[in-house]
């Protein structure tokens, strides 16, 4: 790469034509309960990691939906699967699961170790 | 809506635009980078249109660079532009042409400000008489020369040679249409169109045959924007801002781009080749970069005129490929040769060439 001084910034715009929703495809398949969820938070409030980190299990729904997966590589590590997240939630989603599915994802269709 | 009211409504998005007998202001980065264009506007409008176009070797810049880039105060510029005008009362003009958009954003300016606060103008007036000993009368009309483009264009319509269609398949060339910031969007009275539906540019070139690419970022700025372009740590934003324009306009397969604006012609010209050295990344057909030419080069080419003597030499992105497509005959042993035949030296990383 030209040593121009100077770098280029990604467009901060959610492009979902380009985003690749292999992912959260892959988690709905083996995990429907995700779309039940309204993101109301609740997971987020209970969860021990977000008490004392900057994660949101909310913030990792949205973005595994958005498909906006890099984001969601380094943010899911901080899991503990603790399951907390399952006993507060209001629609009955598996939150815990989608954690899980999702790092078997990343894994599976890139190679990704955890 | 009726008929006869989208005809009104429409008629208050019209600007009135002088005849003849005109001030012509040169551009800074105009007649340095794109020298063909200026040149050709006044070939064009003495010899092709016969009209009266009269250039005053004492102007200066506008200093509009200065002023956007926060180093020129508000009140030295009002007094600049209070010269040029002071320059076009001595030599009996009252009509003024503009070649750039940064300028023309600047006039008009000035010209609102004066309007609404009249102390500023008498202010001006004292600064200039004190400093010169000119006085100045406001203007009776200010054009861009683009509008005067756009007004002539039915006559360059007439004479023209290669129309905007790609002689390869028949089709209309799908042209950009890119308009400075500055030209409307500040005081959209002043732009044929307004801000909201600027015909300048679109208006030239349904009239000579081509077809305009409406895509997303149509409206979107160049990236250069003076300030963020000045300060080198800071030009990763400009580049940014173009690059999202490119990729907008990729996947409708533009074979031109043109604009008004010496600014966005030069950055939408240089920055292609930054960004392919950067990131390896192009954005016409075939791995080709977009040629991006000015209203009065593509004037130029559709009356005829030869592509060297209207300077596309000196753009980054080369026309070549636009050149083929039109079915302009050219000789490119020609190309960086002077009128006397003496070979210049020929630059090195030419894009499309």
């Amino acid at each position: 790469m030209e040593k121009f001084g100077f770098s280029l910034t990604k467009a901060r715009v959610i492009d979902y034509d380009a985003n690749d929703r292999s992912i959260v495809s892959y988690i709905l398949e083996r995990e429907p309960s995700l779309n039940l969820c309204i993101e109301c938070g609740c997971c987020s409030a209970a969860c021990t990691t977000g008490n004392f980190t900057g994660f949101s299990l909310r913030e990792i729904h949205i973005l595994l939906k958005r498909g906006e997966n890099d984001l969601v590589r380094q943010k899911i590590r901080k899991c503990m699967l603790c399951g907390k997240c399952i006993l507060v939630c209001p629609r009955g989603v598996n939150t815990r699961n989608v954690v899980f599915l999702a790092k078997q994802a990343f894994t599976k269709n890139e190679g990704y170790e955890f | 809506m009726k008929q006869e009211e989208n005809t009104r409504v429409w008629r208050d998005y019209q600007k009135e635009i002088a005849d003849d007998h005109f001030f012509y202001v040169r551009s800074c980065i105009r007649q340095s980078f794109f020298p063909g264009s200026e040149q050709f506007f006044l070939q064009l409008m003495r010899d092709v249109l016969g009209k009266d176009v009269y250039e005053n070797p004492s102007h200066t810049t506008c200093t509009g660079i200065g002023y956007h880039g926060d180093v020129v105060p508000f009140s030295t510029i009002q007094t600049v532009v209070a010269r040029h005008y002071a320059l076009m009362k001595e030599s009996g003009y009252k009509n003024v042409a503009v070649s750039c958009v940064t300028s023309f954003g600047i006039y008009t300016e000035i010209l609102e400000t004066w309007k609404h606060f009249p102390e500023e103008l008498e202010k001006t007036r004292e600064f200039l008489y004190k400093a010169t000993g000119r006085e100045f009368d406001l203007p009776e009309n200010v054009a861009h020369t683009s509008d005067i483009i756009y007004k002539f264009r039915d006559e360059i319509a007439a004479r023209a040679k290669y129309p905007l269609v790609n002689k390869l398949t028949g089709e209309p060339l799908r042209v950009v249409e890119h308009i400075g910031c500055h030209y409307s969007k500040m005081f959209p009275k002043y732009g044929v169109g307004g801000a909201e539906f600027p015909q300048v540019l679109s208006g030239m070139v349904e009239s000579w045959g081509g077809q305009i690419v409406d895509y997303p970022e149509r409206r979107h700025c160049c990236g250069f924007g003076f300030r963020q372009y000045l300060v080198q740590a800071n030009r990763g934003y400009s580049l940014s801002n173009t690059v999202k324009k490119f990729s907008s306009m990729k996947p409708y397969k533009p074979d031109l781009v043109i604009t008004n604006c010496p600014g966005c012609n030069m950055f939408m010209d240089k920055w292609q080749y930054t960004i392919k050295e950067m990131e390896g990344l192009t954005y016409g057909e075939n791995g080709e970069s977009i040629p991006i030419l000015t209203y009065e080069e593509l004037a130029g080419l559709v009356m005829g005129r030869n592509p060297w003597d209207l300077g596309l030499q000196f753009h980054m992105v080369q026309s070549e490929p636009l050149l083929r497509k039109m079915g302009i005959e050219f000789d490119p042993s020609d190309k960086f040769k002077t009128k006397d035949g003496r070979q210049m030296p020929i630059p090195e990383n030419l894009i499309n060439s």
